[in-house]
């Protein structure tokens, strides 16, 4: 099979995963060196495809022959989708071409599972070491771990990478038994807190590396450990095609940042694939239920919001017509209107329309001077939105509960089951 | 009376300092300074116009040098490179005003210094799209010589800014980016900057183009169109530099027949290709497990009560078999949840320091929890221990008493009064019923009922260390006063 083939069919397996950030690790350029990369901390979005995600990373699958056969994927065993496998040196050789177009940050490299967990978890590795080695690639890579790879091959994977990850895929544990019953959510998690374990202790070390004062002249020694997977860990779940409502969602990411540190948990809506399974009845994808948990997700991780209080809704859900924070504020017109000028930041965090930018810059201003209404208009936020929750000088909303949008009708959320 | 201040070159923010450094120091206010910029490269640039050199007022004598906050002089090293013709009167003006009204650089909502903020931003927006958008192209020279060059057009004057980012990155590459209206080169020392080029040296594409084309393609999932989003990332002006844009519309094209196709389409039967691959053994359901990797195997997946679906792993114990001594603690924590072995924790260390202390090595003894999962709850992102329930560790009994018979201690070590309540199956009183040998167990194993060593660490460090004498005479103890052998 020639290469075009191949990568046109490795790409499709590839693309149902949410995960594409390059960013978060440790800033590395290809300077004195004999190949080429550089890691700034921030990633780059080089390309965006027609669905609106951005392409940072070439993501491919090493191969999608699979001997799982979880149902909401198109790589399982019983599916009849075309297979294909790629060398080693293709991989490198694809990576190293498209970077140096500049296309691409570095490559998110997956597989199926063949033979068994720990050959499988080689050739990715291999793959990870070939470009760090042998080409002495600086850029980025991720590579998804096997659960119950061996700890050795997770050891390498790790120093190769600059992050790694495990999908846990359904949100819970009746939704994987029921969907793929062959894999173990226990061993998920028992990989996921190795990879915290690692990551934490090869943290804990270089704090702990005091720089050695060298002779004048002599190059400083530096004792630092190698990097362990810089950027951290993440995962993905997939969202709809089990009856798991926001809620539970919510709580099980709660449970993985607070339990893992992960650095994100990306939330994928399930979406047609070709050669579906009889037990997935197929819909289009859930893209505004998938949009307003990465906004839910947004608000446990930097708003201070807790997971329980994000979904006000009996059925579970989180509203789709309007964001979490306004659902939230409007579910709580008790607590507003919120005073601009004497507020505390976690209340401010609070108000619909500000963003952490805003509320920093409305704190430092605070401090000098009085807050008009008129100020939200040069801090670039949505003033419409923002208006009928805070008072400010020269500005008091109508009295009553704020009106936003009075119980506008709710779109069906999709459900499969 | 105008002066007028014109720019060798306008992005040089050194020279626009220095310049403005001495306006202020002559105390010429912002309206009367009229800023312009040398239009090409090589045209004659005075310091100050005619006009201007005449009238400029003498410098106040030992005027100080005014300090502005660090910001500021990165904030003017943005907004210099903006396309904007008044840039350099806003920045003076900025810098007047510093100078003249103290509050200004404690109001972060000032529309001038909104105003330049917001051409900072448009510049890193262009900075980073550069780098996101430049598309190098692979081209060998007559010489033989491999090179890679790309035609980009940028909005902002942000060349030569950012050309030590590509430096960086294509640090063992040869390239050339070339622009409208400053051209860069790397030969892999040095940069060289030259002057704009033609839209017409835009190399054309390479052979390997395809490969890139063909992935672009195929990662897109057409049951999730969204143009709109797309062009918020990716504007249109920049489509026609990029290859992959001629794909956008095709694919978008027929983006909805190819998902109500999938939709459509008859859903197969799951049918089996290959025998799945057994990752973890486990016990048929119900049995009792045969030996400890079973236990560990069939605990891991016990959900009999809700702790178990929010815990990482079971944790049994581990240690000697057919030890004199098997102790028990209460259940995993927080290290011990996430490690997978017993007792490593805070408490776990406690317990170690203790034994040593006693020359009790901990590879005599086996050392286990009578809850296997760790049962916390969430605040914020940690995970607080809290005491697993009656009904949670009754659940959870049958593991303990499974790994008793397989481990086959002489005498079981209660520490704490869930460890004790499990042992021997109704409350105990630690404080009251500690220290001694309890019969009462129907295997005729004792137990002895001492103190967790997480009491311990939560006692004020006043009763501390009374505490753990005392804790400690109780270990050992129990170690030296083992009744003889028991039935096993
Ligand atoms: S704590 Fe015990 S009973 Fe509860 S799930 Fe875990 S092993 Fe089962």
């Amino acid at each position: 099979m020639d290469l075009q083939r191949k990568l046109a069919i490795l790409a499709d397996a590839a693309k149902y995963d949410a995960s594409c950030a390059s960013s978060g690790s440790q800033p590395r350029d290809s300077v004195g060196g004999r190949g080429i990369g550089s890691t700034e901390g921030a990633g780059i979005c080089h390309s965006y495809a027609p669905d609106g995600r951005c392409i940072s990373l070439l993501k491919v699958l090493l191969t999608n022959h699979c001997q799982y056969d979880c149902l909401y994927c198109v790589n399982r065993a019983s599916s009849n989708v075309p297979r294909a496998r790629f060398r080693v040196e293709e991989v490198v050789q694809l990576t190293l071409d498209f970077y140096r177009r500049n296309c691409i940050e570095g490559l998110f490299l997956s597989s199926g599972i063949v033979k068994s967990p720990d050959h499988t978890m080689e050739q990715v590795v291999e793959v990870a070491r070939a470009l760090r080695e042998d080409h002495d690639f600086r850029g980025y890579i991720h590579l998804k771990t096997i659960p119950d790879a061996s700890d050795e091959l997770i050891a390498r994977a790790g120093r190769y990478a600059d992050r790694l990850s495990i999908n846990v895929e359904m949100p819970t544990t009746e939704g994987l038994r029921a969907l793929a019953p062959e894999k173990d959510e226990s061993a998920i998690r028992r990989s996921m807190a190795r990879l915290r374990l690692r990551i934490d202790d090869t943290r804990e070390e270089a704090r702990r590396v005091v720089p050695i004062r060298a002779l004048p002249g002599a190059a400083p020694a530096a004792a630092k450990p190698p990097p362990f997977a810089p950027a951290g860990q993440s995962t993905q779940m997939i969202v709809g095609a089990d009856a798991t409502d926001d809620r539970r969602i919510l709580a099980s990411s709660a449970t993985l940042y607070g339990a893992y540190k992960l650095r994100r948990v990306y939330y994928s809506a399930f979406s047609p694939i070709p050669d579906a399974a009889r037990a997935l009845p197929l819909a289009a994808p859930p893209l505004m239920r998938e949009h307003r948990l990465y906004q839910a997700d947004w608000l446990m991780r930097f708003y201070g919001f807790d997971h329980q209080e994000i979904v006000a809704e009996p059925d579970g859900l989180l509203r789709l017509d309007v964001d979490p924070k306004l659902a939230w504020a409007l579910a709580h017109a008790d607590r507003f209107p919120v005073d601009l000028n004497h507020a505390p930041r976690e209340m401010l965090l609070r108000v619909p329309g500000l963003g952490v930018k805003a509320v920093e810059r409305l704190l430092q201003a605070r401090r000098v001077r009085r807050v008009r209404a008129d100020d939200l208009r040069r801090l670039h936020v949505p003033a419409r939105k923002v208006l009928p929750f805070v008072v400010a000088d020269r500005h008091r909303p109508a009295p009553g509960a704020p009106v936003i949008s009075p119980e506008p009708p709710r779109a069906a959320q999709a459900s499969l089951f | 009376m105008q002066v007028q201040v014109r720019l060798d070159d306008a992005t040089d923010l050194g020279a626009f300092r220095r310049h403005a450094r001495q306006l202020l120091a002559a105390g010429v206010p912002p309206e009367r300074v009229e800023w312009s910029a040398a239009q090409a490269a090589g045209e004659a640039a005075d310091l100050f116009g005619e006009a201007g050199a005449a009238t400029l007022p003498a410098a106040t004598a030992a005027a100080a040098p005014l300090a502005v906050p660090p910001w500021f002089v990165e904030l003017c090293g943005d907004v210099i490179l903006h396309r904007e013709p008044q840039r350099h009167a806003l920045l003076y003006r900025l810098l007047w005003r510093l100078a003249h009204e103290p509050a200004l650089r404690h109001d972060p909502l000032d529309a001038d210094l909104m105003q330049a903020r917001q051409m900072a931003k448009a510049v890193h927006r262009d900075i980073h799209k550069m780098r996101a958008f430049v598309r190098f192209t692979r081209v060998v020279g007559n010489d033989g010589v491999e090179r890679h060059v790309a035609w980009f057009e940028p909005d902002h004057h942000i060349v030569e800014a950012n050309a030590p980012f590509f430096a960086r990155r294509f640090a063992q590459m040869r390239w050339a980016i070339l622009t409208p209206e400053r051209c860069v080169e790397w030969n892999g020392q040095a940069l060289a900057f030259r002057e704009g080029a033609d839209r017409r040296e835009k190399p054309p594409p390479d052979g390997g183009e395809q490969l890139w084309l063909t992935y672009y393609e195929h990662i897109f999932n057409p049951a999730r169109l969204k143009l709109a989003a797309m062009r918020r990332e990716m504007p249109r002006r920049y489509w026609h530099n990029l290859p992959e844009a001629a794909l956008i519309q095709p694919l978008a094209d027929a983006a909805e027949a190819r998902s109500q196709s999938m939709i459509e389409a008859p859903p197969t039967a799951a049918r089996r290709i290959r025998a799945p691959i057994p990752l973890h053994l486990r016990p048929p359901e119900g049995a009792a497990p045969a030996d400890l990797g079973e236990l560990r195997a069939a605990a891991h997946a016990c959900r009999a009560c809700p702790i178990g679906a929010l815990a990482t792993q079971a944790v049994c114990g581990e240690g000697l078999i057919a030890p004199q001594h098997m102790l028990v603690g209460e259940q995993p924590g927080d290290q011990e949840d996430l490690v997978g072995r017993p007792f490593v924790g805070p408490a776990g260390q406690l317990l170690d320091r203790t034994m040593a202390q006693l020359g009790w090595a901990r590879e005599t003894v086996y050392l286990a929890n009578a809850v296997k999962h760790f049962k916390y709850e969430l605040r914020g992102k940690r995970r607080i221990h809290k005491t697993a329930g009656q009904r949670e560790a009754e659940a959870c009994a049958h593991w303990l008493e499974s790994e008793i018979s397989l481990v086959r201690p002489q005498g079981l070590v209660a520490l704490g009064a869930t460890a004790a309540r499990a042992l021997l199956g109704r409350p105990v009183a630690v404080q009251a019923e500690r220290g001694a040998w309890l019969h009462e167990r129907g295997d005729g194993r004792p137990v002895f009922v001492t103190l967790h060593p997480s009491a311990l660490l939560r006692l004020p460090d006043a009763e501390r260390a009374e505490a753990l004498g005392r804790w400690r005479a109780e270990l050992a103890l129990a170690r030296d006063t083992l009744p003889a052998a028991i039935a096993a």
